[in-house]
């Protein structure tokens, strides 16, 4: 089983079909948008760490963002047969970490890329059918391509499977 | 100037940056512990964002993390890391207790745990600031006590708005043999760890 587990890192993009397992470990306010085609039993998953492509000084890296980082995905996982009208979305992160009393701008970021996603997926259709976001707590996923079932591990908010 | 064109000269005035404020935050923990404190020669990290999770012993690890903005002259973060055991053992010698009883979280000793933060990051960077000349401040500490890979990409989404790497100094501390206990990290922005280095002469 372990040579079908592909590791997904931040800022990073990747897609498999059965019996393939998407790893990402430690999510913080990053986000991890799962990709499920049920026909194809294709899985891909994005872990972007910023909302909006356009607000950002340095946008080269498209895996980065929600806008871009999912549009990169569907690419991926089109060419490989998949069809977005078969997908459904799962998301888990965007937890914030550090509760700050200063004004800084990375209060919200988790939030922030929870919205960008979603808005992101509403416009090309794709419904997200479950999702576990927000708190704030660190988060390491498994997305199976059997049955597109996500598990999430948390340290002292259990595990589940969404 | 982006983080690939440091050469080996400038990662040694980095690493010695973080050789003399960590070397400043180790002789305060090791009063606070009432122990002998080593570190590790600092390293210089330059990574992309999909390795920022595997440092500090991997992603899920559970761990204690003080982070504090920087201000002043420079500006960026510095982050603390302790160990659990390590952060509990503090806690207790704080708070008068017997060093290996077990630890509650409660807001007394969270705040507790932030002190420590706020006593070995104003070590490290009034040492910093005393060799560079600049001014340089520690904002409001805040804690998490989670995965690693989970803290630690915190100051890295900051990074993500402008570039596509991060530079970590990280300076292990260690107690006994080998015991990695703490794990100090400073984050300058891009435009102060030039200042950093301009500071010092190393930019000309």
């Amino acid at each position: 089983m372990t040579d079908n587990i592909i590791k997904v890192g931040m800022a990073d993009v990747n897609f498999t079909k059965h019996p393939g397992v998407l790893v990402t470990l430690g999510l913080g306010s990053c986000v991890g948008i799962a990709l499920y085609d049920k026909k194809m039993k294709m899985i891909g998953l994005a872990h972007i760490m910023l909302p909006w492509s356009h607000q950002a000084k340095n946008n080269a890296n498209r895996a980065k963002f929600a806008d871009t980082g999912i549009m990169l995905l569907l690419e991926k996982m089109s060419e490989a047969g998949a069809s977005v009208n078969n997908m459904v979305a799962k998301l888990a992160g965007g937890a914030q970490m550090f509760t700050f009393s200063g004004s800084s701008d990375m209060i919200r970021i988790g939030q922030r890329n929870v919205e960008a996603t979603k808005a992101v997926l509403q416009q090309l259709n794709i419904p997200v059918i479950s999702e576990d976001t927000g708190g704030n707590y660190g988060r390491t996923i498994e997305f199976f391509s059997e049955d597109g079932r996500l598990m999430i591990k948390t340290i002292g908010h259990g595990i589940k499977y969404i | 100037m982006d983080l690939s064109a440091l050469n080996s000269f400038h990662l040694d005035v980095l690493k010695e940056i973080g050789n003399i404020g960590a070397g400043n935050a180790a002789t305060a923990l090791a009063k606070l512990l009432n122990k002998k404190v080593d570190m590790k020669v600092p390293q210089i990290r330059i990574m992309g964002f999909s390795e920022v999770n595997e440092v500090l012993g991997g992603a899920e690890t559970p761990v204690v993390g003080i982070l504090l903005s920087v201000l002043g002259d420079i500006s960026g973060y510095i982050l603390f890391v302790l160990e659990q055991s390590a952060a509990n053992t503090l806690v207790n010698i704080l708070m008068s207790k017997k060093p290996d009883e077990e630890l509650e979280y409660n807001e007394i000793t969270l705040s507790a745990l932030k002190e420590v933060g706020n006593i070995l990051t104003g070590s490290y960077l009034s040492a910093l600031s005393a060799l560079t000349g600049l001014n340089i401040k520690p904002d409001v500490p805040a804690l998490a006590i989670d995965m690693a890979g989970a803290i630690l990409s915190v100051p890295a989404i900051e990074f993500g708005k402008t570039t596509d790497t991060v530079l970590y100094i990280e300076t292990e501390f260690i107690e006994g043999k080998d015991r990695v206990i703490g794990d100090f990290f400073l984050v300058p922005d891009t435009e102060s760890y030039i200042r950093l280095l301009d500071s010092l002469g190393a930019m000309s």
